[in-house]
Order: C-alpha cells, then structure tokens, then sequence
C-alpha cells in the first residue's frame, strides 16, 4: 500500500520556510532555464515569422546571407517573367526584388555604442508580397522619393530613426515618414525605402541582393529549384523563405539554448545540494515517524517512494514558483546582432508552453535526483534501530 | 576551548550537510566569476585593439568597400607612419559548413604592421636561391614569395590539424568560386585575447582572382608617428573624403574593436543578470543551511547562555559557522574557475578569444562569498543570540 501524498504535502507546508529556501533555489533555476528558451525561442520566431514557406527566396550561389549576395538585373527580370510566379489580385507577379545593406547607427541609451542596422530597399510590388507589413505611425513612404519608414523595435533603439528624424545614408539625407509591424518579425529590426532612391545612394546600382516571390505551387518547390539552380544564366540558389530565415536563426539560437542549458545543469548541482540538505534533514527529523510507519506494515519500497515525491514535491513548488517569475519576460524586447547576417536584430522574450513544461520537468527531475539518497535512506532504516533512537 | 575550534567543531557535527552546502556555494561562485568571465574577456578583447593605429572604414558601415586608390592620398597626411589594409573574406569549409574561421585579404605590409603582436612560429623555408624581397621577416619569405600563401593562426592550425606547406581550400560566399591557399607560416598572438584563428593571405590573390581589379579594400589600418595625434588625424583623414562616394569613418583600433563589442547589444547584461540570480539562488541554499543548523542547536545554545556565554558571543559564533561555509565555497569556486578557464584556453567553441577570468572577478566573486555569509547567518544567528534561556530549554525535540 502507497502512504498517502497528503502526508507528504503537510510535511512540505511544516515547515514553510525552509521550503521556500530550499524551492527558491530550484526557482532560479527553473526561472534561467525558462528565461534562456524564451530568449531563444523568441528571436529565432522572430526570424522564422520573417519568411513564409510559399515564398522562394533566390540568392547568388555560395552567399549565406543577404548583405553577401547579389543578384544582377538581367538574372532579376528573368526570374520575375518567370510562369512559376504567382500573381497578385492586380494581376501582376508577388515578386520583390531587394537591396539589402547594413549603415553603422549609434544606439540610445543603454551602453551606448554603434551596431549594424538593415536597409531594405523594395519595391512597391514587395508590399504585396509581405502583407504582414502594416504602417502603425505616420504614412507610408513616397516611391521617387527620400523618404523611408523604419521598424517600430528598431525604431526605439538607434538614434535617428524615430518618426520625423532626418537619417544619412552615403550623401543623401531620408526622412522618416513611417513606422511599421510585421508580425513581430525580423522586418520590424529594418529600414525600408525605395529601391530606386535606395540603390543610387549606396552606389549599389548593378544588382540586388535578394529576389523573393510567392511560388504558385509551393508544392512543386524541389523541381523549381532544381530548374533555377541549373540554369546558368542566373548562378543562384533557391531556398523556401522560412527555410532560408531559420538558417539565419539557427545559430544564435542553438548558441543560447546550449549556453542556457549548459549554465542551468552547473546552478542545478548547486540547487540539488541544497534540496538534498532539507531531504536529509526531512529523513532525520523523522526517524520516529519512519518507524511507526514501517510499524504499520508499510514497506521499505514504499516509504521509499513517499520521501521521493516529497521531495519533487518540494523541487516542483520551486519549479512552478519559478515558472512564475519567468513569465514576466514575456515579450519584453531585446537585441543584439545576429552574426549569421552581421545586423541587429530586436525581438521579444516568448516564454512557450514547451518552455513551460521544459522548466517544470526539469524541476521534477532535479526533485528525484536530490531526493533519491536521503529517500533510500529512509527506506534502509530498521525498524529495531529507529525505534531505539527514537 | 577557544570559540575557533568551537565553530569548527559545530561545522563538523553533521560533516555532510557542511560539505553539501559548501559545494552548492562552491557552484555558485564557479559560475558567477565564469559568467563574468565572458565580460571580462570581451572587455580584454577591446584592449587587443592599440591606440596607436586608426582604422578608417566606409563611412556608412563596414560591409561597404573603400577604394585601394585612397591609400596613398593617406600615407600623405602628415603623422602616419605605414598605411595597410585588409578585407574581410568569408570563406566556408566546403567540407563542414559549420566549421568556421576568419579570412582576412591583407596588404602586403599588413602583417609587418602587427609585428609587436605576433610572433612567427612555424614557417616553410623559401626555396634555396630564391630572391628573398628587401625588408621582409625572413620567416615570412616563403609566404611573400607564394602568391597564394597565407598565415594561419596557431589554433586554428591545431584545431584543424593543418601541416606546414599544407593547401587549404575554402568556398568563397561573397567572392564565389574555390580558393585554395598554401600555408607558408604559423603565427601565436603575443596577448592571447588577440585570438590566434585566423587566416591571412593576400589582398593581392584576391584582387586578381574575385575582384576584376575593381581595386577595392574592406579598411585601412594607419599606424601613426605619435599616438597624441590620433584625434587630429582622424579629422584630417575623414575631412578629405567627406563629400566623395565614398566617404570615411576614422578611429582609433581600440574603438574600432569596441565596435564590436557593442555588436552585443544586450547581451552582457543578459549575462549579468543570469550571474545574479545564481548567487541569490545559492544564497536561500546557504541560509537555509544555517537555519536548519541553529534550529537543532535551539537547547545547546540554551546551556550555552547558561553557563554564562554571552549574547554577542553566540550571535558571532553562527556567523562565523555560515562564513566559513561560504567563504571556503567561494574562494574555491572563483579559483576554480580562474584556473579550469584559463587553463583550458576554453573559448566557448570559438565564439570568444580564449577566455580569461580577471583578478577583479575572482576578488568580486570572494566578496560575493563573504556578503553571503553575512547574509545567510545574521538571521539565525540574531535568532541565537536574541534565545531566552527558558525557551531554549522548553523546547524538546
């Protein structure tokens, strides 16, 4: 017969401080742990949001980003004749041929500093295309002219960049007339402007550095690749759009789930020291309790597993408590620069329920481990013995 | 019986939670003096930067080029020494995608320019009879000689189990195609921040093979006559091409560096926030420690007072019990963590110059130790202090 899991819940609760000693150290734990997956859950959303699985994004072959890769004018009008291109509700081709650079901006605030920020040029062609693009602020630019509208995220975090300002790129002065969503993705960390304007300003007049168009037959995407990859008047490689925008992300993002999971396992040892301390104290202050069990007729085996859900008990309360202070963070907006395209990116922490139950399994875990010798020692005691020291 | 040996031996009566504890404080510091490591080691890499050099860079940002035809026009400003420049080229492993290391295209004064900075430590002999050119390190003759030579930090030739004389071939991504370079020598940095997994080869092989002679270079380094005058050299490199196509952001390497630090953005006070929370986690395991030791200690300290001990005396000796607990777990842990780090050249992967843990960290990471102990034993211990005797005694465990 199992002992009962209120026995164990009213010892917890005996002696609360202790408890939330113990706990609160699992809590931090739990809370880095949670914190750390967010942080990477969230920028790698923010990129992978970047792209849509019916777009096909054309690069020149070799490049592994955008700012190293460029696509001339002649291979951009045969990929935007191309049969394979969806058309918009006007009845024109979803095709948006970018130029993609990176300005060197001072940041407000903060630590101060200078980072790489995105300018996109687009076309008019390339709303439509990305029509998760949405003005919040001001308007959207004149095509023709020196206007440009910026990412709300990055927006707030560089200098020159908030609505009304002047920004100089090369010798032209943009203004900024605009602010703009995207769905939380990497395009609310860019500057857009007119490819036209764009282009002459940064002398990158020759060529873009990216085409994307909505496929229409995204199912058909193997062979459109293996077309375009073998034709060699364009010297390009095709990717779908969110494939291409989860390679960027990969890396940042596996780099802080190992560094997050890396640091939480070395605090855990520490937190697992300390629930083993209260476990070991639960099992001593008990011993008399042990043997009026065992008196009962419960088994070794049983006893066993009672002190081991005390135990996750105890290590579970830490994990909820902080699962809790983790949640907070969600969707506070960060940033730094992703090496994979050398540019800043700001994006939000977003605690997932994978997140969630990560962090409370972990705390479970943490739990049995911590628990496992002083449980076995309370199981090991004879009841003769107990009895007498008792 | 001093009130040492009376603490030492309160420490010893239940040896496994002591040691527990002292391993959960040991952890604790390991981590926060390893996670300020990680700053410590980018601030270090900033100092790599000298402030004797400038780097000019396209105004606009670094991935736009400068034209190779602006370099004498600098080397004629007044106060610069030697003007050298590189280019950034990345290359990837054709053979691992994953496995990736600098390239730099660099001037043929370039690596001159960081003699203070490196030493040569492995190199091809030249050819017998071969023209050594006039004011080379002849250690660098080999690779001088061979158009498609590079330099290859010690490291990185480690890591990639390179052998002298050894072709390297890597795919371009913004210069395409297939490159292959010899390896004609092997340098170590003489500050190790400065990173020793590069590959250095010539702008030359680059400018003929990728570039059609567009005749354009990713930044100049300018070595100045006296470091005092880097704020009116700058101004007076960055005057001349202010209103050209190409205009120039001129500044010290050191801030140069700093640049990419700041790159980071939040994340070193992500970091620091991380380090934080491992202390205060540890902290409530320690103090709890503490709590559970007095508690059973509640008569003891009753027969203690009895027999005349006083309060402040009693309210000393548990402090003095949880600092040795954390003082011993700390001082451990941030020398731990000092010499695994550095002795390891750990370098999380090749993501940071080989870490290392600085002096302040570790007296940091001490102090840390010793304000937990305050903490985590001035509440039971003005618990013990405060005991009335019969309360003490009353209570029967």
């Amino acid at each position: 017969m199992a002992i009962p899991i209120i026995y164990n819940v009213r010892n917890v609760m005996l002696r609360p401080w202790t408890a939330l000693a113990t706990g609160w150290g699992i809590a931090m734990v739990v809370m880095i742990l949670v914190g750390a997956f967010a942080l990477a859950s969230g920028f790698q959303a923010a990129l992978v949001e970047s792209g849509s699985p019916n777009n096909a994004i054309v690069m020149r072959v070799g490049a592994d980003s955008e700012i190293s890769s460029g696509v001339g004018r002649d291979a951009a009008n045969i990929l935007k004749a191309l049969p394979d291109v969806a058309p918009g509700p006007d009845g024109r081709p979803l095709v948006s041929t970018d130029m993609v650079v990176l300005t060197n901006l001072p940041r407000i605030g903060g630590s101060g500093g200078t980072s790489n920020v995105t300018i996109r040029g687009v076309d008019q062609a390339s709303f439509a295309l990305r029509d998760q693009v949405k003005i919040t602020a001001g308007r959207m630019f004149t095509p023709g002219t020196g206007e440009v509208i910026v990412g709300e995220r990055i927006s707030k975090r560089f200098q020159g960049l908030k609505l009304g300002d002047h920004v100089s790129f090369g010798q032209q002065s943009f203004a900024v007339v605009g602010l703009f969503t995207a769905a939380g993705s990497a395009f609310e960390s860019e500057v857009w402007g007119d490819n036209a304007v764009l282009m002459p300003a940064f002398d990158r007049t020759d060529a873009f550095q990216s085409v994307t168009f909505r496929m229409r037959n995204p199912g058909q995407f193997d062979e459109l690749k293996k077309r375009l990859q073998g034709d060699p008047r364009l010297g390009v490689q095709v990717k779908t759009e969110r494939a291409f925008y989860s390679e960027q992300s990969a890396l940042l993002a596996n780099m802080i789930r190992f560094a997050g999971i890396l640091i939480t396992l070395i605090m855990a040892v520490g937190a697992i020291f300390g629930a083993m301390n209260t476990m070991y104290a639960a099992v001593g202050q008990r011993t008399r309790e042990i043997a009026v069990l065992l008196t009962l007729g419960f088994s070794p085996g049983s006893i066993m597993r009672s002190f081991l859900a005390e135990s996750v008990i105890l290590c579970m309360l830490g994990g909820v408590l902080g699962v809790l202070l983790a949640l907070p963070i969600n969707g506070i907006t960060t940033s730094t620069t992703n090496w994979s395209s050398f540019s800043e990116v700001a994006f939000a922490f977003r605690v997932t329920p994978m997140g969630i139950a990560l962090g409370l399994l972990f705390s479970m875990m943490l739990g049995v481990v911590g628990g496992f010798l002083p449980a076995r020692q309370a199981s090991k005691q004879s009841l003769a013995g107990s009895l007498r020291a008792a | 019986m001093n009130l040492l040996s009376l603490v030492l031996i309160n420490l010893g009566r239940n040896k496994r939670r002591t040691i527990l504890t002292m391993l959960s404080v040991m952890i604790a510091l390991f981590l926060f003096c390893a996670l300020r490591g990680v700053l410590d080691t980018l601030q270090e890499s900033i100092k790599v930067g000298s402030e004797s050099k400038l780097v000019t860079r396209n105004k606009i940002s670094l991935i736009f080029p400068l034209p190779l035809a602006y370099q004498d026009r600098i080397a004629g400003i007044q106060g610069i020494k030697d003007v050298g420049y590189g280019n950034w080229f990345g290359g990837r492993d054709p053979a691992d995608e994953r496995n990736f290391y600098a390239q730099f295209a660099v001037s043929e004064n370039y690596i001159g320019m960081y003699a203070n900075d490196l030493d040569i430590i492995a190199y091809d002999p030249p050819q017998a009879g071969a023209a050594i050119p006039p004011g080379v390190d002849p250690k660098l003759a080999s690779y001088y000689l061979d158009r498609e030579g590079c330099v290859v930090g010690e490291l990185l030739f480690k890591k990639m189990k390179w052998k002298l004389g050894q072709k390297v071939v890597v795919s371009g991504t913004i210069f395409p195609g297939t490159w292959t370079y010899n390896i004609r020598a092997v340098y170590r940095a003489k500050n190790p921040a400065m990173g020793e997994s590069a590959l250095f080869f010539h702008w030359k092989y680059l400018s003929e093979k990728g570039m059609n002679g567009q005749g354009m270079i990713g930044w100049y380094v300018l070595q100045l006559q006296d470091p005092k005058r880097a704020g009116e050299v700058t101004r007076n490199v960055d005057a001349i091409y202010t209103n050209s196509a190409a205009a120039t952001h001129t500044e010290t390497e050191r801030a140069f560096q700093a640049g990419f630090v700041s790159m980071y953005g939040n994340v070193p006070f992500l970091i620091g926030v991380i380090g934080l929370a491992v202390v205060f986690a540890i902290l409530m395991v320690a103090a709890n420690t503490m709590m559970m030791a007095t508690r059973e200690r509640t008569a003891e300290v009753g027969v203690m007072k009895t027999l005349g001990f006083q309060d402040g005396t009693i309210f000393g000796v548990v402090l003095a019990e949880a600092a040795v607990i954390t003082l011993g777990g700390g001082i451990l842990g941030a020398l731990v963590a000092k010499f695994l780090i550095e002795g390891t050249k750990f370098n999380a992967g090749g993501m940071l110059p080989p870490m290392n843990v600085a002096w302040t960290t570790v007296a940091a990471g001490m102090g840390i130790a010793v304000l937990m102990g305050a903490t985590s034993g001035i509440i039971p211990a003005y618990q013990a202090s405060r005991l009335k005797i019969v309360d003490a005694l009353r209570r029967v465990e």
